[in-house]
């Protein structure tokens, strides 16, 4: 497949300070005008703004006024069956005109079929015809708006027959096809590992993340399949678990200092508790390392 | 189907379990062990309906706060799997609810229950409108009096009428401020206007024509004719009051005279 799209900068206008964000929630935004504190940016659902105006427009606006934005597509549903939603990647790039985000994520998920819009992150199997048709969708996004976009792992709860790839070994084909970055989500790793009964240490260690622009940190929940077999759920419900924020310290002292999102839809907490988490992220990424030196980063080849 | 769309094509099959409560795991789905897994499979199931269920509550909070929340939720599993989103943006979900409520048995004892319903999706429409300046009284001073009858208007996008047998405006007003239905007279028929002053969204009750007036103007009616009209439906109907009315709630963006 010819890469359609030569590498541009993922990073437009201001770029994200390697520090912990945080998801922004309208409950939060009165108090973050008002208190203005120190958060390296602040991530949206793109799909939350697709409204004409009101309300969700004026508060982005003055947040992006003062913060970095991170804008985080849920609904493109790039691993799906049909061509892309025409209207919806206009969506996109309208709002990508208006508040210049910083940095534009999306999902290795499917959240479309036919008529419907099924709102999850669902399953691909990872086989070479699927990775055609995925490296297709981005390739189209990426055309649409004029820059790189971030990828993100999912988390996953079954696995495909179909499937003939590592999900690394997917991933790591996508970057190379589309010049597209990766978005690492620890607690997907950690959600995926679990549930997929494989060890997230070494899916971190074979993970590509000289291009890793972004890291996602969040809370998960717990339950279990029909053999009993312990199966993690990515809630965002709650704090970031401690298996994964062990995870993240291993990580980031390879990678060195990576913007790092704390996630939180559900369940949302007060400002403070959401801050405590990023203030953990943060004190973690600027760790003195008597023997780990931040690894260079390399650019993706073009 | 071949081999190689059998491999690649499973969105059809999954999304046709996802839809169905009783289905199970589609081909190919597997746990760790490679064999079939349908508690893993009914992970993904759970999460569209609880998310389609929550995202319906956050559109209609007052129904679910009328009817109670298992019962939305009972109700809202059977609307989200007649009724499933077209497009990713979740405060469009719901267009069809005030219909399905309707005809929902399980609450024909709850009449208003459509119209409060009408009322929310109109107050949620508002709330994502365009941004557009309401109209200035003053642009409407510069008219000559002698002509102001032949002025017509055209509607902020945010301007809205629902028109109730049931007393909707006081019902819905009441529980956005934590209130419930005691002190409402439910046998007051309301008109209900919603329009959106910069960005708050703002519910009033119309005086008597007052919906028959603003109607007319929105359906670009001349101002004498949508007069007229409300008069014919409500003789107590007071124009000065209602022109002060409709230019206080941002009704209007615009206004014209057909000479001009």
């Amino acid at each position: 497949m010819a890469m359609s799209v030569a590498l541009k900068q993922f990073e437009k206008r201001d770029p994200v300070p390697a520090k912990a964000g945080a998801g922004l929630k309208a409950e939060h935004v009165d108090e973050i005008l008002r208190s203005r504190p120190q958060v390296g940016f602040f991530e949206v659902h793109a799909e939350n703004y697709m409204g004409d105006g009101g309300l969700p427009h004026r508060q982005l606006s003055s947040i992006r006024d003062t913060y970095a934005i991170s804008m985080h597509g849920v609904g493109l549903s790039i691993g799906g069956e049909d061509p892309l939603n025409k209207d919806h990647l206009a969506r996109l790039k309208r709002l990508q005109d208006r508040y210049e985000p910083a940095l534009f994520s999306e999902h290795l998920a499917w959240s479309s079929h036919g008529e419907n819009y099924y709102n999850d992150l669902l399953p691909v199997p990872y086989n070479s015809a699927v990775l055609e048709r995925v490296c297709d969708h981005i390739d189209e996004l990426q055309e649409v708006l004029g820059r790189s976009i971030l990828l993100e792992n999912p988390s996953t709860y079954v696995a495909f027959e179909q499937s003939t790839m590592s999900e690394i070994d997917f991933l790591s084909a996508i970057v190379q096809r589309t010049g597209c970055w990766l978005l690492l989500d620890v607690n997907n790793v950690y959600v995926s590992a679990t549930n997929q009964q494989t060890d997230p240490d070494d899916y971190l260690d074979a993970f590509p993340i000289a291009h890793v622009g972004e890291i996602h940190l969040a809370g998960h929940a717990q339950d279990q399949d029909e053999a009993g077999r312990l199966l993690l759920i990515d809630s965002h419900d709650r704090a970031v678990d401690d298996a994964v924020w062990g995870l993240y310290e291993r990580l980031i002292a390879r990678t060195g200092l990576i913007p790092t999102l704390v996630e939180w839809d559900g369940d949302i907490p007060a400002w403070p508790v959401l801050k405590d988490e990023m203030d953990k992220a943060n004190a973690l990424m600027v760790r003195p390392r008597a023997r780990h030196q931040p690894q260079e980063r390399v650019a993706v080849p073009a | 189907m071949s081999a190689s769309q059998a491999d690649t094509n499973i969105a059809l099959d999954f999304s046709a379990a996802l839809r169905r409560a009783d289905a199970s795991a589609p081909f190919g789905v597997v746990g760790p062990d490679r064999k079939p897994s349908t508690k893993r499979f009914n992970v993904y199931r759970n999460n569209v309906s609880a998310s389609l269920i929550e995202a319906l509550g956050d559109n209609f909070p007052v129904v679910k706060m009328l009817v109670g929340d298992e019962f939305f939720d009972a109700m809202a599993q059977v609307f989200h799997r007649a009724n499933y989103p077209k497009e990713p943006m979740l405060f469009r979900y719901g267009a069809a609810f005030p219909g399905f409520l309707e005809h929902f048995e399980p609450v024909k004892d709850v009449p208003y229950l459509p119209d409060v319903a009408r009322l929310e999706w109109a107050w949620l429409q508002a709330f994502h409108a365009a941004d557009v300046e309401a109209l200035d009284g003053a642009v409407l001073a510069r008219f000559d009096p002698q002509i102001l009858h032949e002025v017509t208007f055209h509607a902020h996008p945010a301007a809205a009428i629902v028109s109730s047998r049931w007393p909707v405006a006081s019902i819905v007003s009441s529980h956005r401020q934590g209130g419930d239905l005691s002190g409402i007279d439910m046998g007051s028929a309301e008109q209900a206007l919603v329009a959106r002053r910069d960005v708050v969204v703002e519910i009033r009750t119309l005086p008597p024509g007052g919906s028959v007036f603003l109607e007319a103007l929105i359906a670009g009616e001349p101002l004498g004719v949508a007069a007229q009209k409300a008069s014919g439906d409500a003789p107590e109907f007071d124009l000065a009051s209602n022109i002060a009315g409709m230019l206080e709630a941002a009704v209007f963006a615009g206004a014209k005279h057909p000479a001009a």
